[in-house]
């Protein structure tokens, strides 16, 4: 392990991007899985298939459209509607006639959700390797304290900030937003006042599967989109969203940061093990708290 | 003493099916020799599984962990040290029985979704040490071939292995879930603030549960050594879990030989499927949400005979009209 020459100011100001730059993937993706947990209490099983689809589907556009900056930008849109789009025809077709039913069923609905996403995935998309190319601006590196650091890394730290204040002027500005908290404390108490819970427990899931192939989409260029990427994110924004508090949007900011940091400085640590630096974070923080370090909202 | 607990129908068959399966291996093919044993090995973690979530009530969402767990120390003795074999067959369930009291204890404090998204947690850090640790456990390929003593080694003689101590367990099982100690624990599935009130410690009983049940799951674990020779990280691997959770659903939950009869189903559903079409979770998904629209309550759990008589009656009915 030759790990004392290679930690200098430079090489941990760069990691530290590196983490942060994934913590915001990891962000996006978690709070999604946190708002529809905060709303519906149900963990969704299947948002690592969505964030999946969402990778794929930003490919796809971005091949039809020719590659370039134009196919990338549309892709960054459009993938995401087309995941929700999915995930509103799951909704009202199958999963709106189970919410009076207790909440393992609900879950098991999402886990028979993923693996008939996760195969479809495969026979639509087939198995094999894929990346995308970031459009020309973001393509390159700039240099940061004598370190090079990718363009494509710095937009990510700017959309993830974005994302998160958007999120909470929506969920604390918006009526909607507003509603779709109030269902989550008391959902029978929001049904009496003449609101109709159902559709409220719709918009806010296909909210959160849309953020969800926001980060499949978002991710794309920086790594090679495959078959089986459901799986590893599933369990990190699991793990984010409970050391966060469950349902709480900035617990599932907090927890990112510890997961991405923990993770890049595991790799400028001790590269074999880098993996374990996050799950041993994330078990030192249950340790301490087991309901996580902000209040879940419920 | 065995007829006194036993009720006497169930008796009778259960007595039936072990005879036909002790000379089922005389008669059948040996690949279904080895699904069988494959299908038992599956029943006895769905059973054990189901003690905590269906008679118990907890949210055991990471069940797989324990099955793991037992099947990689109990793998790990007999390939890479020379201890004798029935070291690693007493070892494998104790150390999954002690790492299910460690996340137990963790996990005991919370309540329902809490219990089971820490229990995924913890579960999923053992996943990550044995997907890493290249040196011990061999990484994402696992350890294959492993030295199996000779006597239990041979398809016919492993299948007897494990079909004797699959019975054995479901023994121990019944014998638990009829005790005082499984009353209780049926009680504060249904009811736990009132069980606290007449003097129950709820929590104390759920953990006693969580620790026979990962026990069970550990000796599964062995088994599944004995009956394929190698180890890998997705026995460890949450996806696993929520199959076993498929199981006992399809089965029926509140029932006790359900899960075996969703092992078996889904077991020789995986085997014949597999081998027509590579898209084998698809059809798994759709049974699924098939059994949650339709049949909650699981294969054995649903009363087609009460069913079957209230509809021959209303036809009946309708027809004197």
């Amino acid at each position: 392990m030759e790990a004392g020459q290679g930690i200098t100011l430079a090489a941990i100001s760069s990691h530290l991007l590196v983490g942060l730059s994934r913590a915001m993937i990891l962000f996006i993706v978690s709070s999604g899985l946190s708002f529809v947990l905060g709303v519906l209490r149900v963990p969704n099983v299947a948002h690592g298939s969505l964030y999946m689809i969402g990778a794929f589907a930003a490919h796809s556009i971005a091949g039809a459209l020719g590659g370039g900056s134009l196919g990338f930008w549309s892709a960054l849109i459009l993938a995401p509607l087309f995941v929700a789009a999915i995930s509103l025809i799951a909704e009202r077709s199958l999963f709106c006639h189970l919410y009076e039913r207790e909440h393992l069923m609900l879950l098991l609905f999402t886990f028979a959700l993923m693996l008939i996403l996760g195969d479809l995935t495969k026979m639509t998309f087939g198995a094999d390797y894929r990346s995308i190319m970031a459009p020309e601006i973001l393509q390159g590196s700039i240099s940061i304290f004598g370190s090079p650091f990718p363009k494509y890394n710095l937009f990510l730290l700017i959309v993830g900030p974005v994302v998160a204040v958007g999120l909470w002027l929506f969920s604390n500005k918006t009526k909607i937003g507003k509603i779709a908290r109030a269902a989550a404390v008391d959902r029978e108490m929001v049904g009496a006042i003449g609101i109709n819970v159902s559709w409220v427990f719709a918009f806010a899931f296909v909210l959160g599967c849309f953020l969800g192939g926001l980060g499949g989409a978002l991710v794309s260029p920086t790594i090679s989109v495959t078959i089986g990427m459901d799986h590893n994110i599933i369990i990190e924004a699991f793990l984010i969203v409970t050391i966060g508090g469950l349902g709480n949007m900035w617990g599932a900011m907090v927890g990112s940061l510890i997961f991405g940091i923990t993770q890049s400085f595991g790799v400028l640590f001790w590269p074999q093990f880098a993996v374990v630096f996050p799950y041993a974070a994330v078990v030192i923080v249950l340790t301490l708290k087991p309901t996580g370090m902000l209040k879940s909202v419920w | 003493m065995l007829l006194n607990i036993f009720p006497q129908k169930s008796f009778g068959v259960s007595v039936g099916l072990f005879i036909l399966l002790l000379i089922a291996p005389a008669i059948i093919p040996k690949f279904y020799t080895y699904i069988l044993a494959v299908i038992f090995v599956t029943a006895l973690l769905a059973m054990s599984l189901n003690l905590v979530v269906g008679h118990g009530g907890l949210f055991q969402f990471h069940h797989g962990v324990f099955y793991g767990v037992g099947a990689y120390v109990g793998g790990l003795i007999l390939a890479k040290t020379s201890l004798p074999w029935w070291v690693a067959f007493i070892a494998g369930p104790i150390a999954a029985a002690v790492t299910g009291f460690l996340i137990g204890l963790f996990c005991i404090r919370l309540n329902r979704l809490y219990f089971g998204m820490l229990q995924i947690s913890l579960g999923s850090l053992l996943w990550v040490i044995a997907f890493r640790w290249y040196d011990l456990t061999g990484g994402d390929d696992g350890i294959h071939g492993i030295p199996i003593p000779e006597f239990i080694s041979s398809s016919k003689s492993s299948y007897y292995l494990v079909l004797i101590i699959l019975c054995i367990c479901l023994i121990l099982l019944y014998l638990i879930l009829k005790s005082p100690f499984g009353s209780a624990l049926q009680a504060i599935r249904d009811n736990p603030e009132r069980c606290a009130a007449v003097g129950i410690n709820v929590r104390r009983h759920q953990l006693a549960a969580i620790v026979i049940a990962t026990f069970f799951a550990g000796v599964a674990g062995i088994l599944f050594v004995v009956v394929e020779g190698s180890i890998f990280p997705e026995l460890l691997f949450w996806v696993l879990s929520l199959e076993i959770f498929i199981m006992c659903l399809l089965g029926g939950w509140f029932t006790f030989a359900g899960p075996i009869l969703g092992a078996a189903v889904i077991v020789s559903l995986r085997t014949f499927v597999g081998t027509y079409t590579e898209y084998w979770t698809l059809i798994l998904g759709v049974i699924l949400i098939l059994l949650i629209f339709f049949l909650p309550e699981g294969l054995m759990g649903y009363n087609f005979l009460a069913k079957f008589r209230s509809w021959s009656k209303r036809a009946a009915a309708s027809s004197v009209d």
